[in-house]
């Protein structure tokens, strides 16, 4: 497990060091979320019903901006070459480096989720009930677009093909994490919506590494 | 302790090498030589498990590889610089050594570096320093990292004359231990003895 936590610690460091890749995202989400009410203008129904929608596609676009360079500093570098030769499981420190991008790109979109949903004027219950969502969701995403990148590593104008790759397998994600923000508007139950990404994210938890590794291996061969 | 039997390669349609074979014992090494595109560091990968091969087989202490056990005893370093531009080579030598599941503190790893040649250099980020510079900084890894078998592919490169001797110390020393070596050169190596390939 040292070697996980090395791994993360090393991410960590490495992002502090470029600080500018990691705001990008961030300032993406934080942008894209501003501008529907300000092109809407003020109109709290239709504000409040797109809420969850535009919060959550703007996520998960930001989480896609973040994902090419999840693996392609370190194949470039040859950093990648050692891990998989390192006699540390490479699926360990796989995870390892996708825990360090949530940290990075996801957990900062839930914490920023609450005061960009201010805007659509979403009450206090609802703006919990979005961060619940987004915290169960965004390692979600983070988990399945670390198979794409892998999987996109090293070809060229991988970027786009990662979103072609990727986008569809973030919508079942995405109906969910709205549907629950909706649901509580609606004054449904949300219980169902939220086990829902729970159990997504305890397979994708599961599955995501391991086929993230033998993707990698294929990319290096 | 390493036989390689029967390994075959190709790239596309063209074959690289067919039925290459050898095998080393503690304290000897290999010369592997060839002209440029002969597929001396498609065999360096094929031996370290990188990619498959066609055909044949790479064992170490009689078990198969690719192995936990075989890169636990391996070290093996290719073209790539393989360190973080951003990260000091303090950072970069004590963090690889974490990814692999060791602890190596600071004092090891300043030796390490020193011995080297990085003296005041170690808290500068790569990214400043030389060609040959960041190479002795992947260099110090062999001596933080213990292993028995370093698979070196063209490690001689962009090294000036004093760290070509030091390398060839660093190699004489590690064979003098039983540990054994691969090699990729052009040039004559400054390590004696030493068993000849030629692809």
């Amino acid at each position: 497990m040292n070697a996980f936590f090395a791994t993360v610690r090393r991410d960590l460091l490495l992002a502090m060091r470029r600080k500018s890749e990691v705001l990008t995202a961030v300032f993406f989400f934080v942008i894209v979320t501003s501008l529907f009410p300000l092109g809407i203008g003020p109109e709290p129904v239709l504000l409040k019903k797109i809420a969850p929608g535009i919060l959550w596609v703007a996520a998960l676009l930001a989480t896609l901006l973040g994902l090419p360079r999840l693996f392609a500093a370190d194949h470039v570098d040859g950093t990648l070459e050692q891990m998989a030769l390192s006699p540390s499981p490479l699926g360990l420190l796989v995870a390892g480096k996708i825990l360090a991008h949530w940290l990075l790109c996801g957990l900062p979109l839930v914490l920023l989720a609450p005061v960009l949903g201010l805007q659509f004027d979403l009450d206090a219950s609802a703006l919990g009930i979005l961060t619940l969502a987004l915290l169960l969701g965004t390692p979600l995403l983070s988990l399945i677009g670390a198979i794409g990148a892998a999987l996109t590593l090293g070809v060229r104008g991988g970027g786009v093909l990662l979103a072609l790759l990727i986008l569809p397998l973030y919508i079942p994600a995405l109906i969910f994490g709205a549907g629950a923000v909706e649901a509580h508007i609606a004054g449904l139950e949300v219980g169902g919506h939220l086990s829902l990404l729970a159990a997504m994210l305890v397979l994708a938890a599961f599955f995501a590494p391991w086929a993230t590794t033998a993707a990698l291996r294929i990319a290096l061969e | 302790m390493l036989n390689v039997s029967g390994l075959a390669c190709s790239r596309g349609e063209r074959r690289l090498f067919a039925d290459v074979g050898f095998s080393l014992a503690a304290g000897e090494w290999l010369h592997v030589q060839g002209e440029n595109g002969s597929g001396k560091t498609s065999l360096m990968r094929l031996l370290v498990g990188l990619s498959p091969a066609d055909a044949g087989t790479v064992s170490w202490r009689d078990g198969a590889t690719p192995s936990v056990e075989f890169r636990r005893d391996l070290i093996y370093l290719g073209h790539h610089a393989a360190v973080k531009e951003d990260l000091t080579p303090l950072e970069n030598l004590r963090l690889a050594a974490a990814l692999d599941g060791i602890e190596l503190d600071e004092r090891a790893a300043l030796a390490a570096l020193i011995r080297l040649g990085l003296r005041g250099r170690e808290e500068l980020p790569v990214r400043v320093l030389s060609a040959g510079q960041k190479r002795r900084v992947l260099l110090a890894r062999l001596l933080t990292r213990p292993a028995v078998l370093w698979v070196l592919d063209e490690a001689f490169n962009a090294l000036d004359v004093a760290a070509v001797k030091l390398l060839g110390d660093l190699i004489a020393e590690h064979l003098a231990g039983g540990g054994m070596a691969v090699l990729t050169s052009h040039q004559p190596l400054p390590v004696p003895g030493g068993k000849a390939l030629v692809l």
